[in-house]
C-alpha cells in the first residue's frame, strides 16, 4: 500500500521536479481538463491555489470546520464570478489541511502548502500554529492572511508576509476595559486557560482594566481541557469582585458561567472572541444569560452586507455561523482583491498590494497598518440574551485612528485631484476615469471613516 | 572485529549509507515536507533510542520522558533567541542542553528509586505533567519561558555564516533548509546508535539488563543497583535534551504544547511496538510510528475517493482510528514488537510454553 | 469560613467522581496487575451513550425519570458489552506477553475508542440532559445542588457494594484466589477466564454510572473528555493503592481535596509566586511525596514487583 503510494507520489513528484529545477520558477498556470468543460479554448485559465489551515481534529474541530467553510464560501463566489486576471481567466482551489492545533503539525502542513506552490495562505486558526508556520511562509514569499490568530506577536516579528484582518489581543483587551468601566464596575477577577490565546488576551484585559482605573481582586488560571473550575470561582467568590473575566475559549466558557451561578457567584461574566459563540450559550444553558462577550469589527446585522452573509452561509452549508467563518471569507476576499490590483496571481507581485488594501469586506473595512495588522479595529460587546446574542455597544477604534484615517483618506483625495489634474494634461481619456473613480473610492473611504467616527 | 571487514557486509554497509546519503533527495522529489516528516521521523528515532536505555535495558517504565525533550528544546530556545538576547552557537548549547537534562534525570530518578512497575510509571508521567506545567506558567513574577506563549525566532543552526535554515549551493548541488537539518540529525543519530551498542555490550550494559531481569538478584551478586539506575536516567535523559536542541533550532518556535503526555507515551510505544532493548527493532518502531500517521493522512482521502466515490468518514479521524488499532493488531499478534532481539523472543517462547 | 466550607464541597465531589472511576481501574489492577488505560474512554462512551438514549427518549415526550432510567441501562449494557471485548480482543490474548505489550495495546484501544466516539457523535461538546432534578441548596453561605449530594452518595454505595461482592460472595472469593495466583485458583477448578472477563465487565458498568453521573453534574460531553478523567483517576489509585478498593476510594476523594485547596489557598500561602496554574501538579507532588514514604500507596499490601 505504502509503496503504492510512494510509487505515485514519486511520479508526481517528479514531474513537478521536471519543471522546478530552476531557483524560484514561476507558478506555471495549469490549464484545467478540457475534456468536460466546452469553455472556449481562446481563453487561457489560470489556477490560483490557497492554502487554508486550521485544526479539522480535537477539542477545536467546529471552528476549524467553520473557519474552512467560510473560505470555501469565498472561493466558490470567487469562482462563479469569473474573475480574470492578467488576461487569463482565474480559477481559485483550496487546498484544506489540519494542523490539529498542534504546532509542529502545524509546520508540517504548512511545509506542505509550500511545497504545493500554493499563491496564498489563509489561517491558520491559533496563534499558537500561525507563528511558527508565519516563518515558513516568509521564507518562501507565500503571503497570509489570518481571520483569527489574534496573538500580537504574530505580526510584529517582522515578516512582510503576514496580515490578520481581525483585531489583535491588544486592541481587543484595551476596548474591553474601557467598556467594564462604562459599565460601572470596580473590581475584576481574571481568568486565563493558560494558552497562547487566552492568556495573552488576559494580560492586556488587565492593563487595559488598570488604565481605566478597575481594581484586578484575583487572577485565576485553569486550563484548556479544564470542565471543573469550582475551586478558582470559589475563591473569585471571596474577593466579591464585580466582574469575572475569561480569556479562553467556549468549550471552558459555558461550563464557567454554570458554575457561576450554581456557586451563586452574582458578578458578571466577560470574554473574548473564543467565547461569542452559539456554542457558549448551548453549554452554558439559562446560566449564560445577561453575560458579555466580545467579537472584533461590526456585528453581522449591522454591517451593509453581513444579513446576506450570513444567510448565504446558511444556505449553503446548512450551519450557523460558529466565530470567525466572516473572517476568513474576508480574508479571501481581500487576498484576491490584491490580486486584481495587481493584476497578477504571484505571490510576489500582489504581495505588495495587501498592504496597500483598501476592501470594503463583510466584517470591515480592510486596510493594515505597517505590521499587517487590520487598522483601527472596532471591538463589539454583546450580551448573551434568550439564547442569542444581542448587541450593546461598539468600543475601540480610538479617537486618533479614526482621525488618521479621516486625513489619510483626505489626503488621498488630493492625490487622486493630482492624479486627475495630471492626467488632465496628457489628455489620456481613460487615465481621466481612472482618476476619477480614485477621486470617488477615496471620498467614499473619508465619509465611512467619518461615519465610524 | 572480523566480520566489519566482511566484504559482503562491508557491502552491505555501503548500501545503506548510500541509501541514507541519497534519501533526502528521493523525499525531496514528493516535495520538502516529506524531508521535514524524515527529519521528525529520524527525531523520533533519537528519542526512542534515549528512552529505550530507560525501559528496554534497564526495564524502569517512564512516561515522562518528553519532559528532558523539553528541557533540551528551552535550553536552546533560551541560550539562542532574542528572548534574553543570547545568541551562543549550537555546538556550545546542544552539550549544555544535554547535561541540563542530565541533572534533570537525576532529579527525577532519585526519589522514584525505590519504586516498581506501574507506581513508577504514574511517578515519571507526574515529572512530565510537572515540567510542562512549569514551563507553561513561568512567565511570572519573571518572566523564564515565556508561557504559553512560546519563544518565538530561535536561531537556526549555523556554522559562521553558513545557516542550516535556508537553501543554498554545495557543489553545485542545490541543499534545502530541512535537507541540511536531515545531515545533522543523521550524523547524531548514527552516534547515539554507536552510543547505545557499545553500551549495550557493556559492564554497564549487561548490569542493567541484570536489574531488568531481577532487581534483587542483581543487588545479591553486588550490583550497585541504585547508581546503575540512576546513570540510566542520566543518559536517556542527555539524549533527550540534544534532541530538544535539534527540535528547538529545527522549528524556530518552542511553546509547551509540544510537550505533552501523549508525545511521551508516543515515544514508550515506538520502543515496545519495534521491540524493547533491541536497537534496530526500536529504529524501526520510530520510522514506522513517525511516519505511518503522515503515509496515512496523505493516503486515506484519496482512496475513499477511489473507492466509494465520495467521502464517507473524514481521513483525519479515519487516520488515528487505523493508527490506534495498528498498535493493537501488533501488539496482539507480536506481542514482543516487530522486531525483538533473538533472546528475547526466546524467552517468550519459554514463558509461552510453561504457561501454555 | 464559607469559603472554607465551600472549597471541601468541591473537593469532595470532584474526588467522588474520581473515586468512581478509581474503583473501576483497581478492580481490574487487583486481579490481573493491568493498567486498563481505556477505562477513561469507557466512562466517555458511557456519557454520550446516555446522552443519545435519554436525550432522544425525553425529545419523543417520555417522562424524565423513565428516560433517565433507559439511558441507565443502556449505557451500561453498552458499557459491559464494551468492557467484555475489550478484555476479549486487547487483553486476554496477551496474557503471557512482557508486561508493557498490554498497556500499548490499552493506548490503542483508547485512540481507537475516541475516534470511533468522534465518528459517531461529531466533533462539538455535547449537553447532557437533565435528568436528575436541579435542586440547589444554600446553607450558610455555602452552596451546594442535589446532583452533587447523589454522587457523594453514589460512590460511597459503590464503594461499599464492591467490598461486599469481592470479600462476602462466590465470585469474590474466585476474584481473590486469582488475584493471588492464577496458576493456583486454577487448579482449584476457578475458571479465571470468566473471573477475569467478570471483573472487566463490572468495572465497566462502574465506568458506565461514572459517565452518568460526570455528564449530570457538569452537563457537557465530549470525545476527549475520558482521557484526563481517567488520568486522575488513575493517580487517586495509585495515591491510594493500587488494587485496594478502600484506597482507590480514599485516594480519589483525597486527591480531589488536595486540588480543590490547593487552587484555592496556595496563592495565599506562597504570597502570589504559585497559583492555580499549578493546581494540576498538586496532586503529582503529594503522590510523589508519598510514594517516597509509602513505596505502595496510602493502603497497597507490600506485594512483590510482578514485573
Amino acid at each position: 500500500m505504502q509503496a503504492k503510494l510512494s510509487v505515485v507520489a514519486l511520479a508526481v513528484a517528479s514531474v513537478f521536479a521536471l519543471g522546478a529545477c530552476g531557483p524560484k520558477e514561476e507558478p506555471k498556470p495549469v490549464a484545467a481538463a478540457p475534456a468536460a468543460a466546452p469553455a472556449p479554448a481562446a481563453q487561457p485559465e489560470v489556477l490560483v491555489k490557497l492554502g487554508h489551515v486550521a485544526p479539522m481534529t480535537g477539542p477545536q474541530a467546529h471552528l476549524g470546520k467553520d473557519n474552512e467553510n467560510g473560505a470555501k464560501l469565498a472561493i466558490d463566489e470567487l469562482n462563479a464570478q469569473g474573475l480574470e486576471i492578467g488576461g487569463a481567466k482565474v480559477k481559485f482551489e483550496l487546498l484544506a489541511e489540519d494542523d490539529q492545533a498542534d504546532p509542529k503539525q502545524g509546520t508540517i502542513v504548512a511545509q506542505k502548502l509550500v511545497d504545493a506552490k500554493v499563491n496564498g495562505v489563509i489561517g491558520h486558526l491559533n496563534s499558537g500554529t500561525t507563528i511558527p508556520a508565519s516563518k515558513l511562509y516568509a521564507d518562501a514569499g507565500i503571503p497570509q492572511i489570518s481571520g483569527s490568530a489574534t496573538n500580537p506577536k504574530y505580526t510584529q516579528q517582522g515578516f512582510k508576509t503576514a496580515f490578520r484582518v481581525m483585531a489583535n489581543d491588544v486592541q481587543q483587551g484595551k476596548a474591553l476595559g474601557e467598556f467594564a468601566a462604562k459599565q460601572g464596575m470596580k473590581t475584576v477577577a481574571i481568568i486565563d486557560d493558560r494558552t497562547a490565546y487566552g492568556q495573552g488576551l488576559a494580560d492586556e484585559f488587565k492593563k487595559g482594566a488598570e488604565a481605566n482605573g478597575l481594581t484586578v481582586v484575583a487572577t485565576e488560571y485553569t486550563n484548556d481541557k479544564a470542565t471543573d473550575f469550582k475551586a478558582i470561582l470559589t475563591k473569585i467568590k471571596s474577593t466579591k469582585a464585580d466582574l469575572v473575566f475569561f480569556g479562553g475559549m467556549d468549550a471552558q466558557g459555558g461550563p464557567m458561567a454554570k458554575q457561576m451561578a450554581d456557586l451563586g457567584i452574582k458578578a458578571k461574566f466577560l470574554g473574548g472572541d473564543g467565547v461569542c459563540t452559539p456554542e457558549f450559550m448551548k453549554l452554558g444553558g439559562p446560566a449564560s444569560e445577561g453575560h458579555f462577550c466580545s467579537l472584533p469589527g461590526m456585528p453581522l446585522d449591522k454591517l451593509a452586507n453581513g444579513p446576506a452573509f450570513k444567510e448565504k452561509f446558511v444556505k449553503k452549508f446548512n450551519a450557523d455561523i460558529q466565530l470567525y467563518s466572516p473572517y476568513v471569507y474576508d480574508a479571501v476576499m481581500v487576498m484576491a482583491d490584491a490580486m486584481k490590483r495587481a493584476n497578477s496571481v504571484e505571490s510576489a507581485k500582489f504581495l505588495p498590494e495587501i498592504g496597500k488594501t483598501n476592501y470594503d469586506g463583510v466584517t470591515a473595512r480592510v486596510t493594515f497598518d505597517e505590521f499587517g495588522d487590520l487598522k483601527g479595529g472596532a471591538i463589539s460587546v454583546y450580551q448573551y440574551k434568550a439564547g442569542t446574542l444581542e448587541y450593546v455597544t461598539t468600543v475601540g477604534a480610538p479617537m486618533d485612528v479614526v482621525k488618521a484615517e479621516v486625513k489619510e483618506a483626505v489626503a488621498e483625495v488630493k492625490d487622486a485631484a493630482q492624479a486627475v489634474a495630471g492626467a488632465a494634461t496628457e489628455a489620456g481619456k481613460d487615465a481621466i476615469k481612472a482618476g476619477a473613480d480614485a477621486v470617488k473610492e477615496a471620498a467614499e473611504a473619508t465619509k465611512a471613516a467619518v461615519e465610524k467616527k | 572485529m572480523n566480520k566489519w571487514l566482511n566484504p559482503r557486509s562491508a557491502f552491505g554497509i555501503t548500501l545503506i549509507a548510500v541509501a541514507l546519503l541519497a534519501l533526502p533527495f528521493v523525499a525531496a522529489m514528493g516535495g520538502q515536507a516529506w524531508v521535514r516528516i524524515l527529519n521528525f521521523a529520524i527525531l523520533y528515532v533519537f528519542l526512542a533510542l534515549g528512552l529505550n536505555i530507560v525501559v528496554g535495558f534497564a526495564g524502569l517504565l517512564d512516561l515522562g520522558y518528553i519532559a528532558f525533550y523539553a528541557v533540551g528544546a528551552y535550553t536552546y530556545a533560551l541560550l539562542a533567541s532574542p528572548h534574553f538576547g543570547l545568541h551562543w552557537p549550537f555546538w556550545v548549547i546542544l552539550p549544555i542542553g544535554a547535561v541540563v537534562a542530565c541533572f534533570f534525570g537525576v532529579i527525577l530518578g532519585s526519589p522514584t528509586l525505590k519504586l516498581r512497575g506501574d507506581y513508577l510509571a504514574i511517578v515519571t508521567l507526574g515529572f512530565g505533567e510537572i515540567v510542562r506545567i512549569f514551563m507553561n506558567n513561568l512567565n511570572a513574577p519573571i518572566n523564564i519561558t515565556n508561557g504559553a506563549q512560546g519563544i518565538t525566532l530561535i536561531d537556526p543552526v549555523a556554522i559562521g555564516d553558513f545557516k542550516f535554515s535556508n537553501t543554498s549551493q554545495i557543489l553545485g548541488i542545490s541543499l534545502s533548509g530541512p535537507q541540511k537539518y536531515y545531515y545533522l540529525l543523521l550524523a547524531l543519530v548514527i552516534l547515539v546508535i554507536i552510543i547505545n551498542l557499545r553500551l549495550q555490550n557493556s559492564r554497564v550494559g549487561r548490569a542493567w539488563q541484570a536489574i531488568r531481569e531481577d532487581e534483587i538478584a542483581a543487588k545479591a551478586v553486588g550490583i550497585d543497583t541504585r547508581n546503575l539506575k540512576l546513570l540510566a536516567f542520566a543518559m536517556g535523559a542527555s539524549f533527550g535534551g540534544v534532541a530538544g536542541g535539534v527540535f528547538s533550532a529545527m522549528q524556530g518556535f518552542v511553546s509547551p504544547e509540544s510537550f505533552s503526555l501523549i508525545e511521551s507515551i508516543m515515544i514508550l510505544a515506538m520502543v515496545v511496538l519495534g521491540g524493547m532493548g533491541h536497537i534496530p527493532g526500536v529504529i524501526l518502531g520510530a520510522v514506522l510510528l513517525s511516519i505511518l500517521p503522515e503515509a496515512l493522512r496523505y493516503g486515506v482521502g484519496p482512496i475513499q475517493m477511489a473507492i466509494f466515490g465520495k467521502m464517507l468518514v473524514d481521513p483525519e479521524s479515519l487516520r488515528m482510528l487505523i493508527f490506534g488499532l495498528a498498535l493493537v493488531l501488533v501488539m496482539r499478534f507480536k506481542p514482543a514488537g516487530l522486531w525483538p532481539s533473538p533472546e528475547r523472543k526466546r524467552e517468550l517462547q519459554d514463558a509461552g510454553a510453561r504457561n501454555g | 469560613m464559607d469559603i472554607f466550607f465551600q472549597q471541601i464541597i468541591n473537593g469532595l465531589v470532584q474526588g467522588s467522581i474520581y473515586a468512581l472511576v478509581a474503583l473501576g481501574y483497581t478492580m481490574v489492577y487487583g486481579i490481573m496487575g493491568l493498567i486498563n488505560f481505556a477505562h477513561g474512554e469507557v466512562v466517555m462512551i458511557g456519557t454520550l451513550v446516555t446522552i443519545t438514549v435519554a436525550g432522544s427518549l425525553i425529545k419523543a415526550g417520555m417522562p424524565v425519570i423513565l428516560a433517565g432510567m433507559a439511558g441507565l441501562t443502556a449505557s451500561v449494557l453498552v458499557c459491559m458489552a464494551l468492557g467484555w471485548g475489550l478484555e476479549r480482543i486487547a487483553y486476554r490474548p496477551l496474557r503471557n506477553a512482557p508486561r508493557l505489550t498490554p498497556l500499548i495495546t490499552a493506548i490503542g484501544m483508547s485512540i481507537v475508542l475516541q475516534n470511533v466516539a468522534m465518528i459517531i457523535w461529531g466533533r462539538n461538546y455535547l449537553t447532557f440532559p437533565p435528568l436528575l432534578p436541579k435542586v440547589a441548596f444554600e446553607f450558610g453561605g455555602v452552596n451546594f445542588t442535589l446532583v452533587q449530594v447523589i454522587i457523594v452518595v453514589v460512590s460511597a454505595l459503590t464503594m461499599g457494594g464492591l467490598l461486599f461482592l469481592v470479600y462476602r460472595t462466590k465470585l469474590g472469593m474466585a476474584m481473590r484466589a486469582t488475584a493471588q495466583n492464577p496458576a493456583v485458583a486454577s487448579l482449584m477448578g476457578v475458571n479465571i477466564n470468566r473471573v477475569i472477563a467478570a471483573a472487566f465487565i463490572i468495572g465497566s458498568a462502574l465506568g458506565a454510572l461514572a459517565g452518568i453521573m460526570v455528564g449530570s453534574y457538569y452537563e457537557i460531553a465530549h470525545y476527549q473528555m475520558g482521557f484526563m478523567l481517567g488520568l486522575k483517576a488513575f493517580t487517586a489509585a495509585v495515591l491510594g493503592g493500587i488494587g485496594n478498593l478502600a484506597g482507590a476510594m480514599l485516594g480519589g476523594v483525597l486527591l480531589g481535596l488536595i486540588e480543590a485547596l490547593g487552587a484555592g489557598y496556595i496563592g495565599d500561602l506562597t504570597g502570589g509566586f504559585l497559583g492555580s496554574h499549578y493546581q494540576d501538579i498538586f496532586a503529582f507532588i503529594v503522590l510523589i511525596v508519598v510514594l517516597m514514604f509509602k513505596p505502595s500507596g496510602l493502603f497497597g499490601e507490600k506485594t512483590g514487583d510482578r514485573a
